[in-house]
């Protein structure tokens, strides 16, 4: 059984549907990446997964870890082990970062009934994540996202994930608006967390960002369905090729 | 034809003249207090209780919204006094000096007179009016406004409050905690307080109000605050009355040159509130930061009405006000900074923000500026809102439950006006105070 399965996925939003009979099925360990054009649905299915409240799923199922993904709540969701890390990480004002994650940690905890980190464990834990992250002492001080500059925020999402330890981690379009040198630490950052029991969704409109996180099965998202699947190679393909060919076909 | 209308008095008006016309010749003070508060009553029966139609009070219709005046509150007998000994909580663990009243009466028997510091000097207020002190007569009255109606029944039926002067230069090390306790049966109580901080003097007060939540006791409680020249005074009110309580209270301060002066106002409990500040800058190159929070829910009502008077040159106030609302809690904020004409080189800004839990809640945000200098920086602003749901999203795609991501969110807004209060203790008092509200709220 594979760990997140997506089987004819229709979602509206505003009434208007955005994914049209979307099939994805990623196993333990696997990283995939999603690949598209704008406006083709990639976020919206990153949205969706998470539990966005506006994004309507009418027709379709998804199962994670053999459970109806529907059922949850975005919470519960996480505490199963589903991460979204943001294309827009938001800043949330007065609420500091270090007590945003221990909540967030002991929260997801206390769902799966394990007991919650001590505060010196947890300080432990976050420090030495963050310090591999780049991510200075002052920041974690901060409020929330308030303040980082784009590349910053990236880093925080994936200090998010490090600490979470999620089962599956979708990213959506994490290289938007980073330079090499941040794109690097946070591919690091992904790479790091790789494992035979973890898996990624890896979302992105450019091939760069999978030469640092090397996928396993590349998919091309046109229309709002998944319109060609194949090897890392595929990403390649793209690059070189654009999107033009899946766009008509997409509409064809 | 000049045809006076004379409005028909409700059943509180009516019982406020008995109470009045009962109370006078035992209430304490001499001739001229006495002449005072006749002349303070004589507002009120020219007006009447304040209602819609008067400006200032617009929003809080008193004449509505007080259906009955409850008899004067008799002396606190001995059950009142000892359930009073528990109160304060509050104030969680910070360390203050208590002066306890029951019912609007000194009750030096459970507070905290021994050992006063070095140029402290408290009493009671009833004892000085009857005493006939002249440094009394000199400042009670002189900064209230007398034409405010709240003001004017507090004039004419005070009865009891504190009355403490700290001699200049001195500072007092632990603060001085004005404890208003009501008992179990429902009356109504007049508290005045005068407070006097010398130059260069340094001191705390904190006042608190709470009672028993299924009385629907009253109290009026003013405090007359002069801060001198180059002193550092923290006034602290914190409103913890029962849930079906009337609470109108008034603080009138006026502030000397370069002193430092902040003021928080804690709203959580009674039914009605109305939470008038005065604030007077006197003396030139003072710094004021005057803030409150409010958390309101079921069909609880508060008012805060702020004027920040601007006399003097070369000031900067602060005025940060938060405010949430659940349920059909209704909020009023109404704030004015005045720069006079000769308060040049003022700095004054202020800020008032909702946040509205429910549908049904409702925040009325009425900030004013009025200058009449022309070399002023002066701004302010409000917003009303609710709670952002992209930011819940967020919270809560970390594994938060929503409850909890609410309350984040929750203490994020009120955090801006209570992590400026300087006392750590206080601050954390407050903030505990904030999550069990929320907790309240989660179940």
């Amino acid at each position: 059984m594979a760990l997140l399965e997506v089987n004819d996925l229709h979602v509206e939003i505003d009434g208007k549907e955005i994914l049209k009979g979307l099939n994805l099925a990623v196993n333990a360990g696997e990283v995939h990446a999603i690949m598209g054009p704008n406006g083709s649905g990639k976020s919206t299915l990153a949205y969706v997964l998470a539990g966005r409240a506006d994004y309507t799923p009418t027709a379709g199922e998804v199962l994670f870890n053999g459970k109806n993904l529907f059922d949850m709540a975005p919470d519960e969701r996480a505490a199963a082990g589903l991460f979204l890390a943001f294309q827009y990480p938001l800043e949330i004002p007065g609420v500091a970062t270090m007590t945003f994650l221990r909540t967030a940690l002991n929260a997801q905890r206390k769902k799966r009934g394990e007991a919650e980190l001590s505060t010196p464990e947890f300080i432990k834990r976050v420090r030495e994540l963050s310090g591999r992250l780049g991510i200075d002492q002052d920041m974690l001080r901060r409020a929330v996202n308030v303040g980082f500059s784009g590349g910053e925020k990236k880093r925080n999402e994936i200090l998010q994930m490090a600490l979470l330890e999620p089962r599956l981690a979708v990213l959506d379009e994490t290289d938007s608006g980073l330079d090499i040198d941040a794109l690097k630490i946070v591919a690091d950052g992904v790479n790091n967390l790789r494992s035979p029991q973890r898996s990624f969704v890896v979302i992105t409109h450019y091939q760069r960002l999978l030469s640092y996180i090397v996928p396993d099965i590349v998919h091309v998202l046109s229309g709002g369905r998944i319109v060609k699947t194949g090897g890392k190679e595929l990403a390649l393909e793209l690059e070189a090729r654009g999107y033009a060919e899946y766009q008509e076909e997409a509409a064809a | 034809v000049n045809a006076e209308v004379t409005p028909i008095k409700t059943a509180a008006e009516t019982a406020l003249a008995q109470a009045f016309a009962q109370a006078r010749d035992r209430l304490p003070g001499d001739d001229a207090v006495a002449a005072r508060r006749d002349a303070a009553f004589g507002v009120f029966a020219k007006e009447g209780l304040p209602h819609r139609r008067v400006e200032e009070w617009k929003y809080t219709d008193l004449r509505a919204l007080m259906r009955d005046a409850k008899p004067l509150a008799a002396p606190p007998d001995a059950a009142a006094i000892a359930h009073a000994k528990s109160a304060g909580a509050l104030l969680g663990d910070v360390e203050t000096r208590r002066l306890v009243f029951v019912d609007g009466a000194f009750v030096p028997a459970i507070s905290d007179l021994t050992g006063l510091e070095a140029g402290l000097t408290v009493g009671s207020l009833a004892q000085a009016l009857a005493g006939g002190q002249p440094a009394l007569a000199a400042h009670l009255g002189t900064l209230a406004p007398a034409d405010n109606v709240a003001v004017a029944l507090n004039t004419a039926l005070m009865g009891d409050g504190a009355v403490i002067r700290v001699a200049a230069g001195s500072t007092v090390e632990r603060p001085l905690h004005l404890l208003f306790v009501a008992s179990e049966k429902p009356a109504a109580s007049f508290v005045r307080s005068l407070i006097v901080v010398e130059r260069g003097a340094r001191a705390m007060v904190i006042e608190s109000h709470e009672g028993p939540p299924g009385s629907d006791y009253q109290v009026n409680a003013a405090v007359e605050l002069f801060v001198g020249d180059d002193a550092h005074v923290d006034h602290v009110k914190l409103i913890g009355e029962g849930a079906e309580a009337l609470h109108v209270s008034t603080l009138a301060a006026a502030v000397g040159s370069r002193a430092r002066f902040n003021s928080f106002s804690f709203v959580a409990g009674g039914a009605v509130v109305r939470n008038q500040l005065f604030l007077n800058f006197d003396g030139e190159g003072t710094v004021a930061a005057i803030r409150g929070a409010s958390l309101l829910k079921r069909r609880q009502h508060a008012d805060t009405t702020l004027v920040a008077n601007h006399i003097a040159a070369g000031c900067q106030s602060r005025e940060v006000f938060k405010t949430v609302l659940d349920d059909e809690a209704h909020g009023v904020f109404q704030g004015r900074i005045i720069v006079r004409r000769h308060a040049q080189k003022t700095d004054g800004k202020m800020m008032t923000q909702a946040l509205l839990l429910s549908e049904r809640a409702e925040a009325d945000n009425k900030p004013e500026l009025e200058i009449f200098a022309d070399d002023v920086q002066c701004g302010h602003g409000a917003t009303a809102g609710a709670l952002d749901d992209d930011l819940k999203f967020y919270l809560m795609a970390r594994g938060i439950p929503a409850a909890e991501a609410e309350a984040l969110l929750i203490q994020a807004f009120l955090g801006e006006a209570i992590e400026g209060i300087e006392h750590a203790g206080l601050r954390e008092a407050l903030l505990d105070q904030v999550a069990a509200w929320l907790k309240a709220r989660a179940k």
